[in-house]
């Protein structure tokens, strides 16, 4: 039985509020949609905030709407919703097989796009109960000194744990947050999802004390990029990714105009991989680019131990899992 | 509101309107197994792992160990105490004791929610759907096989009567 610390709590019913509640309490509330993320983490008392700040009474954050624009899918989207919306279906299954491979049914029909984006980073040694990382000397990431994953290291390496942060990047997607100055006014400002993550397992987004994501947008020029998600994890029914990769192509496979590579769940922000406009632009896809592909995510993903699997397998599996990605993205046998 | 006090939270619990004086603080799980006393859904893992806590909110298979109860203020929430019909099983508990689906019984109040919220969209489910329908919530018995053989039992059972 893990029980909840004792908290205040707070349900804005719109974004407005939401900020004047957190602008009121500086430094002691913590944001919770679908709870998937944060609650397990309160019981693990990985976090310890005086406040809970439930953003579920706010209408404005809900639903998906396509227009000239692009994509608009509010942050309180569950991830059901989203893996199910006909029009996300059609044009964006990349999005769809990274939403649909979160977690389980139950956690996706609570789990929100936002939470998504701004789940906390994950690692064997943080991930557990108080007594656990008591017992250890707890680490860099809470109340400890000490990373036991990189032991001379100064910096936290939790995993970035998204499914769907990657297809965002790979899509060029961008994630719009709400702010309130001193005075009291609100503004919204919108950053690449890619410019969202910072490499700090800490604390690994941009988002300041008092801000909020509101939605993520998918430009128009998204739309007929083929997309694709494959996800390395210990069990298919349930499981947080060991390796993830998404893929967004521009072309098909007789002729490849543009690549983009995203692999993640190894340090704490994702990999955009570099270089690859110069193997793939203007050529068909076969086993010698593939190969050609694979060769450059593994020399650029070096994974880590802060996730309980072999590390030497995980990297071996980068390539294959790249090759696996970017045949499903162009329709082709891997 | 703060972080000791005690606030009313009412629930349309199985059908009837329930108000439990609870903390922010308090699970879903919680309210309704030691507020409530309803004690039928489980409390396993009780981080979202095992799916032995699911009941569903506005008809969704939802983990209520996850769910803060005062998120559910004004929502209809459905327990396995809600499933069978003035004391005579509902087909799917049928189901699950013919053919062996419960055997330590743990998962089973899960199992039936997420088997319910299922038949509920779709009356006649492939055993794929039932399997994906099914994957968040762990059985360490039956090997789940008796457990899918239950839901399609059920499922026919629903299918015959709907005629």
């Amino acid at each position: 039985m893990l029980t909840l610390p004792a908290f205040a709590w707070s349900r804005p019913q719109s974004v407005e509020d939401a900020l004047a509640v957190l602008a009121a309490h500086p430094g002691e509330c913590l944001i919770v949609a679908g709870g998937t993320d944060a609650v397990p983490n309160l019981k693990h008392r990985l976090h310890e905030p005086r406040r809970l700040v439930h953003l579920g009474g706010i209408g404005e954050l809900r639903g998906i709407r396509a227009g000239d624009a692009g994509l608009e899918v509010g942050a309180l989207v569950t991830l059901t919703e989203l893996a199910s919306h006909p029009h996300v279906r059609e044009h964006f299954p990349g999005v769809v097989t990274a939403a649909a491979h979160v977690a389980s049914p139950q956690i996706r029909n609570m789990g929100t796009v936002g939470g998504n984006l701004c789940l906390d980073t994950r690692c064997t040694y943080y991930n557990q109960t108080f007594f656990w990382r008591e017992a250890l000397g707890f680490c860099l990431k809470k109340d400890g000194t000490r990373c036991h994953v990189v032991p001379q290291g100064k910096r936290c390496v939790a995993a970035h744990s998204s499914d769907v942060a990657p297809v965002w990047i790979a899509l060029g997607a961008e994630v719009e947050i709400a702010s309130r100055d001193a005075d009291g006014a609100v503004s919204r400002r919108s950053i690449p999802v890619e410019a969202f993550f910072v490499g700090d397992g800490v604390h690994n987004n941009v988002l300041a004390p008092g801000e909020l994501v509101t939605r993520v947008l998918v430009p128009g020029a998204a739309y007929g990029l083929r997309t694709s998600y494959r996800k390395l994890r210990p069990r298919a029914a349930i499981d947080f990714p060991m390796l993830s990769v998404a893929v967004a192509v521009r072309g098909d496979a007789a002729r490849i105009e543009e690549l983009r590579v995203v692999v993640s769940a190894l340090g704490a922000k994702p990999r955009t991989l570099g270089g690859l406009d110069a193997i793939v632009a203007g050529r068909a896809h076969d086993a010698a680019l593939a190969e050609a592909v694979g060769a450059v995510a593994h020399k650029q993903c070096h994974p880590l131990s802060n996730v309980p699997y072999d590390t030497d397998w995980r990297h071996d599996m980068v390539p294959v899992f790249v090759k696996r990605a970017l045949a499903d993205a162009l329709g082709v046998p891997a | 509101m703060d972080a000791a006090a005690l606030v009313p939270c009412t629930m349309q619990v199985n059908g009837d309107a329930r108000t439990c004086a609870i903390t922010p603080a308090t699970t879903l799980l919680e309210a309704l197994r030691y507020t409530l006393g309803l004690t039928g859904s489980k409390q396993g893992c009780d981080k979202g792992d095992c799916g032995a806590c699911t009941v569903l909110v506005d008809g969704v298979p939802t983990l209520s160990c996850l769910t803060l109860a005062l998120a559910c203020d004004g929502r209809a929430v459905t327990t396995v105490e809600g499933l069978a019909d003035k004391g005579v099983p509902h087909p799917l508990q049928d189901a699950f004791d013919r053919t062996g689906g419960a055997q330590c019984g743990f998962c089973t109040p899960g199992m039936l929610m997420s088997a319910y919220a299922l038949l509920q969209r779709e009356a006649a489910p492939t055993r794929d759907e039932i399997s994906h329908a099914l994957s968040g919530n762990l059985c360490r018995c039956t090997g789940y096989t008796k457990i899918l053989d239950a839901v399609e039992l059920a499922a026919a059972e629903l299918r015959e009567r709907a005629k």
